[in-house]
């Protein structure tokens, strides 16, 4: 079984800083990481090589630095690395993002599952599974918590959607993207770290997909969607009261707003 | 049709017999846009057949374009995106809008990719610029910006958060059809098979109030007091991630970037210190409550009411005020 993860570089959003004054985000204040929900695609790849023997490719579309987060695969338990990089797919949108991923899986060629992340942190549109799904024509089977391989080599997993839990089994390739909830990512081990930073992670360009991706379709100029205006809202604030050593004053003020809401019974003295 | 009104078409989910109610929130931001494009307001509903259609038309749908048939008993999406797809393509609405929930989520990229068309995820508002152009605003960045997006191609398809605007008001005076439409294509062998375990404990997106509990909480049995709480306000119980994780309570209840966003009108947050992923699914809260011993914790920031103190010693105390019931120790 090959599993192919889709994996995106980010900032690290716990550190990056946000100037609310000029409408920038400081891309230079906060360090990179790998999308944490990938960490989920990429863990519940390797169990499976695990349990049930698989081939897992760790591809990534992004700047030649995001080489360390393939890297960062490696040493976590995927087999091989892919880089996407060319001055020509920056700018993309999810769509042009997905065509592009979609033709590097067509010049790949041989697997059985594509694996991603339920959503990136700053792209933030849990879209580009779906779309590379629907690209190559592969059931999607999104909001995984968790994910079992069956007799008769099948994958099955329970996905959270509409009012409840389904079990969704896919008989043939599939598309899956995972929440939070599919696993604990592991940790990678001081020599696994080691034999990954030596790994050399082949870098195909626009001109390696030949065949399957046309330079109208990628980067910015490939995007439907554009964005015109960036607006920083200052971070939620509230007017808010607080108390200490006040119990009762709390409980009155408290006592006022859930009655203007109706949400008090009035209890008669 | 009429091929010379452009159409603003919703794209309803089904829930049950019902359309979910994001729909009718859609249908108040739809209207105005189909009034700023002189457009027809319409929606597209799959579902089993006996679907409801009478509020949606109440609501202000001109026009609700109806397939019915078992095969979208279940949420797979493929097989909704090919029926949709093909009346799509003959219908060429100029906007697309649906609710972005866990299955509209993972509807509407591939029926984007399906029509070959751009998508923006997760609106918080929308508008049509001079030129009759759909102006799409989404926070991005864990939602610390908010960017304005527009698109190139047709139909400009948006996702819209659920709680965003509110429903459109109910006429029953509107006049609106009803146009039944038969399965345009025969249904896909999509290679999944599909059951469903459970459903949802509870649906804590539609609760009025909120009581949520985080890492405060020492052990899985204190959710009763939460509970007890929560019962007295006429609310359900919420939880932070870490507990969750924890196995104190199930993943329904989980609020945040990863769990539910939640809207209530009341949100109580008890030994929950405030994470960005955290506020990221309650900040929006009409009225929020923190009982935290740290006076430092980051929740304190988007608090209305800010507790400094023990949750052990202030739940009881309001449960007991509120009219609840719990044994003073
Ligand atoms: C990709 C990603 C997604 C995530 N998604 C979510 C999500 O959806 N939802 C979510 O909640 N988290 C999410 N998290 C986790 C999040 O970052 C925090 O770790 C989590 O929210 C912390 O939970 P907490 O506030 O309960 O715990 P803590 O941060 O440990 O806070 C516990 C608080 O309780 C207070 N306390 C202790 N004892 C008492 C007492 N007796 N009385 C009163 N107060 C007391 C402490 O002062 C402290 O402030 C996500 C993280 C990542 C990386
Ligand atoms: N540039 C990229 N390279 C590789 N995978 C990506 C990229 N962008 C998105 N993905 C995958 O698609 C998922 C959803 O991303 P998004 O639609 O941006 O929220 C991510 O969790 C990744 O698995």
């Amino acid at each position: 079984m090959h599993i192919i993860v889709l994996m995106k570089e980010v900032p690290d959003m716990e550190k990056v800083r946000f100037d609310t004054e000029k409408g920038v985000i400081d891309r230079k204040s906060a360090g990179t990481e790998v999308n944490p929900f990938d960490l989920n695609a990429l863990e519940a790849a390797v169990q499976l090589k695990e349990s049930a023997g698989a081939t897992v490719t760790a591809l990534c579309m992004g700047p030649p630095q995001a080489e360390k987060s393939l890297k960062e695969a490696l040493s976590r338990g995927a087999d091989e690395a892919l880089l996407l990089s060319d001055a020509a797919f920056g700018g993309s949108d999810t769509w042009a993002t997905a065509r592009t991923l979609a033709a590097a899986i067509g010049k790949i060629g041989a697997y059985d599952a594509i694996f991603a992340g339920e959503k990136t942190v700053d792209g933030d549109t849990g879209q580009v599974g779906a779309q590379v799904a629907q690209l190559l024509a592969l059931p999607l089977v999104s909001y995984v918590e968790s994910l079992c391989w069956e007799e008769g080599k099948r994958l099955a997993a329970v996905v959270s959607l509409w009012d409840g839990f389904y079990r969704k089994t896919v008989t043939g390739k599939g598309l899956f993207t995972f929440t939070k909830t599919a696993n604990t990512p592991r940790l990678p081990g001081v020599r696994d770290k080691m034999k990954a930073r030596k790994a050399v992670i082949p870098c195909w360009k626009l001109a390696d997909l030949a065949g399957h991706l046309d330079a109208s379709e990628t980067g910015f100029s490939g995007s439907p969607t554009k964005v015109k205006r960036i607006v920083i809202p200052p971070a939620p604030q509230r007017q808010g009261q607080c108390y200490r050593d006040a119990l009762p004053e709390a409980l009155d003020h408290l006592e006022t707003l859930l009655k203007s809401k109706h949400l008090l019974k009035e209890v008669e003295a | 049709m009429s091929p010379a009104q452009p159409s603003i078409l919703i794209v309803a989910e089904p829930q049950g017999q019902q359309p979910h109610p994001v729909a009718y929130e859609l249908l108040h931001k739809g209207r105005q846009l189909a009034d700023a494009r002189q457009a027809s307001l319409d929606v597209l509903l799959c579902g089993t057949p006996g679907m409801e259609t009478a509020a949606l038309i109440h609501r202000g749908a001109t026009r609700v374009y109806l397939m019915e048939d078992p095969c979208f008993a279940l949420p797979e999406e493929q097989i909704f995106v090919a029926q949709m797809t093909a009346f799509l393509k003959e219908l060429k609405p100029e906007v697309i809008l649906t609710g972005a929930t866990s299955f509209g989520r993972s509807l509407a990229p591939r029926l984007a990719a399906a029509l070959n068309t751009g998508l923006t995820a997760d609106c918080t508002d929308l508008h049509m610029d001079e030129n009759g152009r759909l102006v799409q605003t989404r926070p991005a960045f864990s939602e610390n910006i908010l960017a304005n997006i527009m698109t190139d191609t047709l139909p400009q398809m948006a996702t819209v958060r659920y709680q965003e605007f509110p429903q459109a008001m109910p006429d029953p005076e509107h006049q609106g059809e009803v146009v039944r439409l038969p399965l345009p294509l025969p249904v896909p062998d999509t290679g999944v098979l599909i059951e469903k375990l459970r459903q949802l404990e509870v649906d804590i997106t539609k609760a009025s109030v909120v009581v949520s509990g985080g890492r405060g909480l020492k052990q899985q049995d204190d959710f009763a007091m939460l509970r007890e709480l929560a019962r007295t306000l006429g609310g359900e119980v919420g939880a932070s991630r870490t507990v969750v994780e924890d196995g104190f309570i199930s993943k329904d209840h989980q609020v945040g970037y990863s769990g539910h966003r939640v809207k209530p009108q009341v949100y109580i947050a008890c030994g929950i210190s405030g994470s960005p992923q955290h506020l990221a699914g309650m900040k929006e809260a009409d009225v929020i409550v923190a009982i935290n011993t740290d006076p430092s914790a980051p929740i304190f920031q988007v608090a209305d009411v800010g507790i400094v103190g023990d949750l052990y010693e202030v739940v009881p105390q309001m449960i007991r005020r509120y009219g609840g019931i719990w044994p003073v120790l």
